[in-house]
């Protein structure tokens, strides 16, 4: 299969395989005008396979997201036809509005106004609790 | 500046939970001394789920340091029944009280009403999340009664898994040099693994588990009882099998140490039988007269800080 290389734009590679789709949805880029392709299922020398991402416009994106469902993800920031930069997103210290507690307990469970805050607790790990009850995030139920 | 208030008992340091102590100690001996220090000040109690100790506790406390006591008991006589969100009641409240005292059935709620107000809120039991001052309480009872609250062998017995006061005492105590603990419990209701990972491995602490209350009771400093209750077993027979083996009798007491202290966070059922209560190890009612104390300590030093 041949996608065509971009002019000026983004590649997001290295994802875990089946999670492009996630992060699509997360990253809103259903939103945008410009081309978005997504493969499944890319041939990965480390993994053996992966999802990748291509955007043809430069857009400001929110990389958190990124960081949290796998740090070894790759940004490629593509600037008239070559990569102008490379780099792993980093695991951010909170994640606002993007994963929702699933404590029944939790006060978000009952407020339907307060933001859904998880905090990382452990870099090593990439663990994140929620602000307000501390259960971790699972990453499979974003 | 950020208001400061106590959420987690893991924002005070040793130093000032040492400190907590040092004030409330005073408070003891001088109670005089502190009858006006908070003269003109208001606590406010928001109960939003029933308690007899620690809402009465906390008022008490402001009574004796001349302060008054405003606030519900009940959600159900508040605007809360109307719907009205934590933060919108917090800050409602702040407008009259200069201090917050809070007590809600969701995890996280006495954060979220210290987010929405600049006068210190104190969580007084968030589900079965956090309890700091049950915590200090605990701490202050193990150091009246015994001195000090190192090199102590600590005994938690009864409900580990759910017990939310078991898990706050074990990493408060897990800060304090030569402390080992000793977790009784039936296989059902073990510690949990977070818990012994997080706390105990993480801090190459000793701990032994066991399910049985008498091979161990001769070595212990401390035994925190808590209550096994029905509804945490899968089934009838196993917790009719298990209930008795973590009842406290005078017969179980007898092998104990002769300083030895038994505490309960209280309510008690019939985990501690009525007739251990005249021996002078037992020390749970002499700890809930404590968390007035430490309470009132508390109140001080953050009306003092936000001053």
């Amino acid at each position: 299969m041949i996608i065509g290389s971009i002019h000026d734009g983004i590649v997001i590679d290295h994802i875990p395989a089946g999670r492009a789709m996630e992060l699509y949805s997360y990253l809103k880029l259903g939103e945008l005008d410009c081309e978005v392709a997504i493969i499944k299922n890319a041939v990965s020398g480390k993994r053996g396979k992966k999802d990748i991402i291509k955007i043809g416009a430069p857009i400001d994106l929110n990389y958190d997201i990124l960081g949290f469902i796998d740090p070894h993800i790759t940004v490629n920031i593509i600037r008239e036809g070559k990569r102008d930069r490379k780099f792993h997103p980093t695991l951010p210290e909170t994640i606002i509005g993007l994963v929702k507690c699933k404590n029944p307990r939790c006060i978000t469970s009952c407020e339907q106004e307060l933001p859904h805050v998880f905090c990382l607790t452990d870099r090593e790990n990439s663990i994140y609790r929620c602000r307000y009850c501390e259960t971790k995030a699972e990453k499979h139920t974003l | 500046m950020k208001t400061r208030g106590l959420i987690d008992i893991a924002e005070l340091t040793t130093q000032e939970i040492d400190e907590l102590m040092l004030v409330a100690s005073d408070i003891v001996e001088n109670p005089e001394r502190y009858a006006e220090k908070c003269k003109g000040k208001k606590l406010a109690t928001l109960f939003y789920e029933a308690s007899t100790r620690t809402r009465l506790s906390f008022e008490s406390a402001m009574l004796d340091l001349g302060g008054n006591v405003i606030g519900f008991s009940d959600a159900q006589s508040s605007s809360v029944s109307k719907g009205e969100s934590v933060s919108d009641t917090a800050r409602t409240v702040a407008c009259f009280a200069d201090i917050i005292a809070m007590r809600h059935p969701k995890e996280g709620a006495p954060l979220v009403a210290q987010m929405s107000v600049n006068i210190p809120v104190i969580n007084a039991g968030d589900g079965g999340h956090n309890h700091p001052t049950q915590t200090l309480t605990d701490l202050f009872t193990i150091k009246r009664e015994l001195g000090h609250v190192d090199h102590l062998v600590i005994g938690c017995c009864g409900d580990l898994k759910f017990g939310r006061t078991v898990h706050s005492l074990v990493t408060a105590m897990s800060r304090y040099p030569g402390v080992r603990f000793v977790f009784i419990s039936p296989d059902e209701l073990r510690i949990p693994e977070h818990i012994r990972a997080e706390v105990l491995d993480a801090k190459g602490i000793s701990y032994v588990e066991t399910t049985s209350l008498d091979d161990v009771m001769p070595e212990l400093d401390i035994l925190y009882m808590t209550r096994v209750q029905r509804e945490r077993f899968f089934n009838e027979a196993d917790y009719l099998r298990l209930r008795d083996s973590y009842i406290l009798t005078q017969e179980k007491l007898k092998p104990a140490k002769e300083d030895m202290r038994v505490l309960h966070p209280l309510p008690r059922v019939n985990e501690i039988s009525i007739a251990v209560d005249s021996d002078p190890r037992a020390a749970y009612f002499r700890q809930v007269k404590n968390g007035k104390f430490i309470r009132m300590a508390l109140i001080l030093k953050l009306l003092s800080e936000n001053a």
